[in-house]
């Protein structure tokens, strides 16, 4: 669907009509991305996330691509087949640092697209499906990132595999079979390597397929906007092309700058040397940290060293670990305010710099090696983390009193909406 | 459905049904997607258990090991299934450490004596393998550290073991694996 002033589709080329008649694959293409997809004329930067981390799709996808025609998924020769992509191959040293390097852009841009939809509360009606296919697909995206860095075989990539599959030998019973199975053996090896191998070539195409159904879901209401005011005539929407291809271009640029400066100058900058030791069952690095996305959810994992209310130390920091992600997918329903943007939610909006600030702190402490005063730090930090979303945010939503919305979008961007001023006064 | 007389259509699948209203369509119907269900759900065994660990790393090799070189207060670290084992020789001040304390004070309660085997209590073996998320915990090799507890120390989310291996602080849940095993001599054992 779209709105009723969005333009039609009129091929001119008769090329183009038989195309349009047999397979209207342009006019598909022209309605979702092109000048029949009518935008909210007032979306600020934040809303170039969205494409730009289908552009980091694409890019780990092709680059991938290519490494795998150079990997080979043997725990013998994989260390080996890295070091060969590094130094032997053509160009290989800059696809494996591009694709590195890749991940870290990737999660930067989704983990700012998902703030925007916190501070924006693009999770709510009517958007609350597409929120929804955004918290499975940046669960893909971590389950895909982690199977990635065990490839190469070294010793962060082994001991991460082992860590990291340990979680699931917390679960009462069926734990310990259940981690066997995942590994294909008592530790990991060879076949959980190859499976892993395998699994991480898949999900990509799998997350290409959620990101599709999420697009999808995005066009039948359209983008929200900074103002969180629904669009209501077309003076509200510019389309799509040429305003927000030449934006979103203008964004990539900038984006591209800061990933080749990476790229080039600082490729191992957010790697860690221990991953250029080939992996050794025999002994654990003497400070195990996942790759920097993952921290705040690390800090949470660590974050329970006691026993708590009949639950081992362990099965709650995992259980708490997956309740940081999947509590997202409720956040529609604990946020009830009618008011979506942050900008007209004076109570909501300082919670949320407090959030901003805790997920840091997080993170940091993730980071941090497991000792005081950082395990002190991550339970409180956690404890809050939890209160801001199960108790906070409904309490908020309730009790705040929010600032007055403009009347529309185009009176929030030109000062008066004429279409408001001919309004009969009734 | 059968006293629906609305259309022709309807009225020759009324006369097709029994008085019941039970067609023998019906029947053909359940039949075949019971089949296809069944079917379906048994080719997902293969597809399960192929990922279930393999024949070859199924077979596991039991090791022998010469232990008479560790003197007491050593250990040393050698190879079970693909992973770590402590071999360690306790001295008697270890014993008497593991031996006084309350089993009311243990998160897994076990003694030391249930931990070895009789005649040999000051061999401690274990699998080194954290019982938290499976690191290999420090204290096997010459000058670890062993923590507070004096046994091991896992570096990776800090969980310390005592001299007899039992988990006393840190989130690892239970006390480190102790492996079958046997002495076939006073110097050698068989792990596995
Ligand atoms: C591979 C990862 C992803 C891709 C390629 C992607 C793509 C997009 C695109 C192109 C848009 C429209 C442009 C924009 O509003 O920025 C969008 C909107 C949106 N995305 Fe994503 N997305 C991804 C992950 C996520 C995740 C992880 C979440 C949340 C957990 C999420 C939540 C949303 C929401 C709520 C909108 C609607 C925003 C609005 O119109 O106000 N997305 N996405
Ligand atoms: S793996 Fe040993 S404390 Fe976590």
């Amino acid at each position: 669907m779209s709105f009723p002033w969005a333009n039609e589709y009129t091929p001119s080329h008769p090329v183009m009509k038989w195309v349009d008649e047999k397979l209207p694959l342009p006019r598909f293409v022209y309605n979702a991305v092109g000048a029949g997809y009518p935008v909210p004329r007032n979306l600020n930067y934040f809303w170039n996330f969205g494409v730009l981390a289908g552009f980091c799709l694409v890019l780990q996808i092709v680059t991938g691509v290519i490494l795998a025609m150079h990997y080979a998924p043997n725990a013998l020769v994989a260390f080996d087949s890295t070091e060969h992509i590094m130094r032997d191959v053509n160009w290989g040293w800059m696809l494996r640092y591009a694709h590195a390097n890749g991940a870290s852009a990737f999660f930067v841009v989704v983990y700012l697209h998902i703030f925007r939809g916190f501070f924006f509360g693009s999770y709510k009606a009517p958007r609350e499906m597409i929120w929804l296919l955004g918290v499975v697909i940046f669960l893909l995206m971590m389950a895909t990132a982690f199977m990635g860095y065990v490839l190469p075989w070294g010793q962060m990539s082994f001991w991460g595999a082992k860590v990291i599959t340990g979680l699931f030998g917390a679960i009462p019973v069926i734990g310990e079979p259940l981690q066997i199975w995942l590994l294909g053996g008592y530790a990991p090896d060879n076949a959980s390597l190859n499976r892993f191998f395998s699994l991480h070539f898949l999900l990509p195409f799998v997350i290409a397929a959620v990101v599709i159904l999420h697009i999808w879901a995005l066009h039948i209401p359209g983008s929200s906007n900074p103002t969180g005011v629904e669009v209501k005539t077309e003076s509200d929407t510019v389309p799509f092309h040429p305003y927000y291809t030449a934006k979103d271009g203008f964004g990539l640029g900038v984006f591209l700058i800061l990933y080749c400066a990476m790229l080039f100058f600082l490729p191992n900058a957010l790697g860690h040397p221990d991953n250029y030791i080939p992996a050794n069952p025999m002994s654990t690095p003497a400070h195990i940290v996942p790759e920097w996305y993952f921290w705040p959810f690390y800090a949470i994992l660590r974050a329970f060293t006691a026993d708590f209310l009949f639950f081992p130390a362990k099965l709650m920091g995992v259980l708490a670990m997956f309740s940081a992600i999947l509590v997202w997918f409720f956040l529609p329903w604990l946020d009830n305010s009618p008011v979506r943007s942050g900008h007209f939610r004076p109570l909501f909006r300082k919670f949320f710099y407090v959030l901003m600030l805790d997920v840091l702190v997080l993170g940091y402490c993730g980071g941090a090696p497991a000792a005081e005063p950082y395990v002190m730090i991550s339970q409180i930090a956690t404890a809050y983390y939890f209160l801001h979303f199960l108790v906070i945010l409904p309490i908020v939503s309730s009790i705040e009193k929010p600032e007055p919305l403009p009347y529309s979008i185009t009176e929030a961007v030109l000062g008066s909406d004429d279409k408001a001023a001919l309004k009969p006064a009734s | 459905m059968a006293e629906n007389t609305g259309t022709a259509d309807m009225q020759t699948v009324a006369a097709e049904a029994g008085d019941d209203g039970v067609r023998r369509r019906d029947f053909i119907n359940i039949a075949a997607v019971a089949a296809a269900g069944v079917g379906g759900i048994a080719t997902l065994v293969p597809l399960i258990s192929q990922m279930a660990p393999s024949a070859d790393v199924l077979a596991e090799s039991s090791t022998e090991l010469d232990i008479s070189a560790i003197q007491p207060g050593q250990a040393i670290k050698a190879v079970f299934r693909k992973q770590p084992v402590f071999v360690r020789n306790l001295t008697t001040k270890e014993i008497a450490e593991a031996d006084a304390v309350p089993l009311s004070e243990l998160r897994d309660p076990q003694t030391l004596a249930e931990r070895t085997k009789e005649g040999h209590e000051n061999w401690l073996i274990t699998m080194g393998v954290c019982t938290h998320l499976g690191c290999v915990p420090l204290g096997a090799g010459e000058g670890e550290n062993r923590g507070e507890f004096g046994g091991y120390f896992c570096p990776c989310h800090g969980s310390s073991y005592d001299t007899a291996a039992r988990i006393r602080k840190g989130p690892a849940p239970k006390n480190l694996e102790v492996p079958p095993y046997e002495f076939t001599s006073d110097t050698v054992v068989k792990i596995g």
